[in-house]
């Protein structure tokens, strides 16, 4: 195996590129070194991207957007002063990954290329609205995050590609967002459904709404009935029960060890309920 | 044991002083299984089974062997033959067979071959050089399965006499007991509840991996350190399955991290040996999580049948149940203890039960505390509350109302001593949480639950030094405190303070046989050793203190730490402190200690009652456990913060095993949650706190009155929080885990 860090995103990507066999880029690590000690992934080349200039970072933009770098760690954003007053749940979604351990490790970019349909945090950037910068040989290119996943463990960035940034839009006037994922413990276990939404008001009415769905289908899914079950509603008992209804045919899960198709399908119209109260009262700049 | 020589005001005994071995674990210092290093150790590595049934045609091991790291490969072949013997009496064989397979593969992770390499990772990769050619067999996973008449035959041959004729060659044991008249009984009843129950099976979950450093020369002298619930039975184990002779054979257990039944026998430990005696180096084999759930005991899993009669006034007119216990590819499963114990706790004139110990395609199931009886009482306890619930009964009451007692015959056949299950429902009844109000969309449980206990073969030696400290070796491991149990024990006899002795877990060449560290045995059979060895160095002070005195040894007591005269007829002379003996006990006769090595009988059996509140989210059905009260007789507890330790411990682990920890097997017989992700045991955040009420009933069969505590505190829960969540849901859950799927499916499809 041979292990690289590379001091720019440009030599990484060259030596991504120019690596034959298994390529897995080191961050974190809270997947891919457990992956290589069970055996599941064995990479022929390793390259850790966190010794590059400014990858722990994060940074509110002029215009209100933030740019993550690729480092940052759960732990850091959830005790950055001012993110989580935007993005509480973008926030909240990376939190509840793991332990406290993992998360001084773990990172949203690793939790989306890890592939996963159960990944916390990408439902929250899907709602969100959040992009990535992606760096490759000719250059670097912005893709929507629900872009990135193409199936359980694969992402559309092709052979020498690699994220370089995070960009989370401005929160702007009367936004809320939220994510809620279904465990059958309190902590420390992988979503069996998960739900992020966000939303725009104006006075009590929806204008916007973006509502996404994981470990429902083989990628995170943006359910745009979801939204259009919402917008232009007050978030009154029918577009609640509409919004359900979406949400819970949006899915196309499996049965496995964590939760059966039926349940899964019913869930997530449940979650998707409880998300959007919450991210309404946030929106309404109310505690919850 | 004497009733007349049991003591009931104590000076020590009942304190609450920090465990001796608390500042080694925090800080790190305590040496786990693998902890142990050697000069030249090489590391090993198990090759297992991919599949849950299949035979082995060839292992070419020759690649892995031409490898430069690789200093030794092993497999059946070179291991002691130990002859076949069908069921429980090949005990060896069937050990044997599990450490590593023989003509077949039995399960998914089924050892079938082992390396020796120069370090950790090349052993793993040279795992890979090994090529086994198998011929995959049909299986079978589940319990009813493997006794319908198409089921894959798993061994010919295994089932031993008991077992009527006409059953499928999986089903290996038979168990039948009970008295009365069931017909009559059920005649007299006003209300008959019939119903089935299934358990999955379930792992310890203990945090540390099994491990050991093994050293064996081709002299057959060899050395084991490793994490044991008793050496002896290692020693013995292993040197059967080596062909040396035991004593050759040291075996020393480490520090434990849990064992909860499950390290009671050996799984890498005689693979480690082989592989230490073919490269004649010390080898170091240490499991990884995937491999202790793939390849260590989970309990078995179960289906059950339970019918039981109750008169309008709550009396059991008559009960039955049929247990069939599926312990893996081998006899073992406690099917008879599932029986035996699932009526325990009731005084009945009609009771019938029957156990099947049958064998599937999965891992040897291993004991987990009070092996079989939580299933039971599952089954019973679930059909007890929907009949309070049916005849508007209260639980408690209903549960007073049947209660055994001294002097009842029970379930099983014995009749009983002293017991205090009644002062446990008291308890209870008695308890601010049984009163307390529910919320809306809370249930409460109740239920009690038995154990017989363990006395088990006890070696105990104390000696004691010139400065007046005392030393106490038992052969024990210390699996929940026990040392400090031992301590209060022996300073209570002694007179001297508890931090004055310092009690080790001796090794198998340094004290005579023990038996392991189960059956709740510990604090009652070495416990009674220690005070019994205590009391073997109190005599000789008292020899030593007459001889000074210049009077008869039946003159002299021990009062305090001290010797003094008998009355006032001895003499007159001053209280002589046991230091002042021991300070020239080598002129005076030499080395003062104290032995005793017997096997106690008088274990005395426990029984307890649980309350448990639950709340479930109707949209989600997912339960939390929000009030818990666990009440159980101690005879007496000796450091009462441990007693309260087993309560909570049992009562963490029925939560886990009630609501979501389950063996999940693929239609390829592949286990399909062998990482702790997937195998949901809770985490502390899952639990609320558990209340705790030690009764203290008196055991006529140990010296200061103690009964185990360390596995009934898990027969309750699996019943008392399945009555909770069933009343809680409206609807009677009748198969465990009560996962969120299962609970929403049952709401759903009761309307």
């Amino acid at each position: 195996m041979d292990y690289h860090s590379p001091a720019s995103f440009a030599e990484a990507s060259a030596l991504a590129a120019n690596a034959t066999g298994i390529t897995r880029f080191l961050a974190g690590g809270t997947d891919v070194l457990v992956q290589l000690r069970s055996e599941l992934v064995t990479p022929d080349t390793l390259i850790d991207i966190k010794k590059i200039n400014g990858v722990r970072d994060i940074t509110r933009n002029a215009d209100g957007s933030w740019t993550l770098g690729i480092a940052a760690t759960g732990a850091e954003m959830s005790e950055h002063p001012e993110l989580g007053r935007d993005w509480p749940g973008v926030v909240e979604a990376m939190d509840l990954i793991g332990s406290t351990q993992v998360q001084g490790r773990a990172t949203p970019t690793g939790n989306l290329c890890n592939g996963s349909p159960a990944a916390d945090s990408v439902p929250a950037m899907v709602a969100a609205g959040v992009t990535v910068t992606v760096t490759g040989r000719d250059g670097t290119r912005e893709v929507a995050v629900e872009d990135i996943p193409t199936g359980p463990g694969k992402t559309s960035l092709a052979k020498g590609e690699l994220i370089s940034a995070v960009n989370i839009p401005a929160r702007g006037e009367n936004g809320g967002d939220a994510y809620l994922r279904f465990i059958p413990r309190t902590e420390m276990d992988i979503a069996v459904v998960g739900v992020g939404v966000n939303l725009r008001l104006d006075g009590d009415t929806i204008t916007e709404a973006r509502v996404s769905l994981g470990a429902v289908a083989p990628t995170v899914l943006l359910v745009e009935d979801c939204a259009k079950a919402i917008i232009g509603s007050t978030l009154d008992d029918a577009s609640m029960e509409a919004l359900a209804a979406a949400a819970s045919a949006a899915c196309n899960p499996i049965d496995d060890k964590r939760g059966t198709i039926a349940f899964r399908t019913e869930v997530a119209g449940v979650l998707a309920k409880r998300a959007a109260k919450i991210a309404y009262a946030r929106a309404k700049g109310e505690d919850a | 044991m004497a009733l007349d020589d049991r003591k009931s005001d104590f000076t020590f005994v009942g304190t609450r002083p920090n465990r001796p071995d608390g500042l080694d674990k925090v800080t790190g210092r305590a040496k786990f299984g693998a902890d142990a290093y050697a000069p030249g150790m090489l590391h090993g590595a198990i090759l297992r089974s991919p599949h849950a049934h299949a035979r082995i045609v060839k292992i070419d091991a020759s690649k892995a062997e031409a490898h430069k790291d690789v200093k030794a490969v092993v497999t059946r072949a070179d291991f002691a033959d130990v002859p076949f013997k069908p069921g429980l009496e090949g005990e060896f064989y069937n050990v044997l067979e599990n450490v590593m397979a023989g003509e077949k593969a039995l399960y998914d992770g089924h050892a079938v071959a082992a390396v020796a390499a120069t370090s950790a990772l090349a052993a793993r990769d040279a795992l890979k050089l090994i090529e086994v050619e198998y011929e995959v067999l049909p299986h079978v996973t589940d319990v009813d399965k493997a006794m319908a008449p198409d089921a894959p035959v798993i061994r010919e041959g295994a089932a031993d006499y008991s077992v009527p004729e006409g059953m499928h060659p999986n089903v290996v044991r038979y168990h039948e007991s009970g008295h009365g008249d069931l017909e009559a009984g059920f005649a007299e009843a006003d209300l008959i509840i019939e119903d089935s129950f299934v358990t999955e099976a379930t792992h310890q979950g203990y945090i540390e991996p099994h491990a050991c450093l093994a050293i064996l020369g081709n002299d057959g002298k060899g050395e084991l350190w490793c994490t044991t619930q008793g050496h002896w039975i290692a020693q013995k184990t292993c040197a059967a399955l080596l062909g040396i002779e035991t004593s050759q054979l040291r075996v020393t257990a480490s520090e434990i991290g849990g064992g909860f039944g499950g390290k009671t026998t050996v799984f890498i430990e005689p693979v480690a040996l082989a592989l230490s005696r073919k490269a004649n180096r010390p080898v170091k084999l240490v499991m990884t999580r995937s491999e202790v759930f793939r390849a260590t005991g989970p309990t078995s899993s179960a289906s059950m049948d339970v019918k039981i009669g109750m008169k309008k006034d709550g009396t059991i007119s008559a009960a039955q149940g049929i247990f069939r216990l599926q312990g893996g590819a081998f006899p073992g499963a406690p099917g008879d203890m599932t029986a035996m114990c699932a009526f325990a706790p009731y005084n009945l004139t009609n009771v019938k039960q029957i156990g099947y110990d049958v064998m599937a395609n999965r891992p040897k199931q291993a004991a987990y505390r009070a092996p079989g009886a939580p299933m039971g009482a599952f089954a019973v306890e679930s059909v007890i509350d929907e009949l309070c619930n049916k005849l508007g009964l209260d639980p408690v009451e209903v549960r007073l109302k049947n209660a055994a007692h001294e002097g009842t015959k029970a379930s099983y056949g014995p009749t009983y001593e002293r017991i205090g299950l009644v002062e446990t429902l008291e308890a209870a009844k008695a308890h601010p949480h049984y009163s307390a109000p529910l919320k809306p969309g809370q249930g409460r449980g109740i239920s009690c639950g038995f154990w017989f206990n363990h006395g088990g073969e006890t070696s105990v030696s104390l000696a004691l030094s010139e400065d007046g400290s005392a030393q106490v070796m038992v052969g024990t491991p210390d699996i929940g405190g026990s040392r400090a149990s031992m301590a209060l024990m022996a300073a209570e006899v002694l007179g001297i303070p508890y931090e004055n002795i310092r009690v080790t877990i001796a090794d198998t060449a340094t004290l005579g046989y023990n038996d392991v560290s189960h059956g709740s045995r510990v604090t009652y059979a070495s416990g009674l050793a220690t005070i019994k060895a205590a009391r073997h160095a109190v005599e000789k002070l008292c020899e030593r203190a007459a001889a000074k005195w210049g009077i008869p040894v039946d003159a002299v007591k021990w009062e305090n730490g001290c010797a003094v005269p008998s009355g006032p007829n001895a003499g007159d002379f001053d209280p002589m402190p046991l230091a002042d003996i021991t300070a020239d006990m080598g002129r005076t006769g030499g080395p003062i200690s104290g032995h005793f090595e017997a096997t106690p009988e008088g274990a005395g059996v426990s029984f307890g009652t649980h309350i448990v509140d639950a709340e479930v989210d109707p949209e989600t059905g997912k339960t939390s456990v929000t009030r818990y009260t666990v009440i159980q007789d101690a005879g007496k507890a000796i450091h009462p913060t441990y007693v309260e330790g087993q309560y909570q411990g049992g009562a963490a682990q029925g939560i886990g095993w009630a609501l979501n920890e389950e063996y999940i097997y693929g239609e390829d017989g592949r286990l399909q949650n062998s990482i702790f992700l997937d195998y949901r045991i809770p985490v502390a955040s899952d639990l609320p706190m558990i209340d705790t009420v030690i009764v203290e009933v008196p055991n006529p069969g140990h010296p200061f009155g103690v009964r185990g505590v360390g596995e009934t505190g898990i027969v309750p829960p699996l019943a008392a929080i399945a009555n909770a969540v069933s009343n809680a849901a409206g609807v009677r859950m009748k198969r465990l885990p009560m996962s969120p799927p299962r609970i929403l499916a049952a709401l759903k499809d009761n309307g």
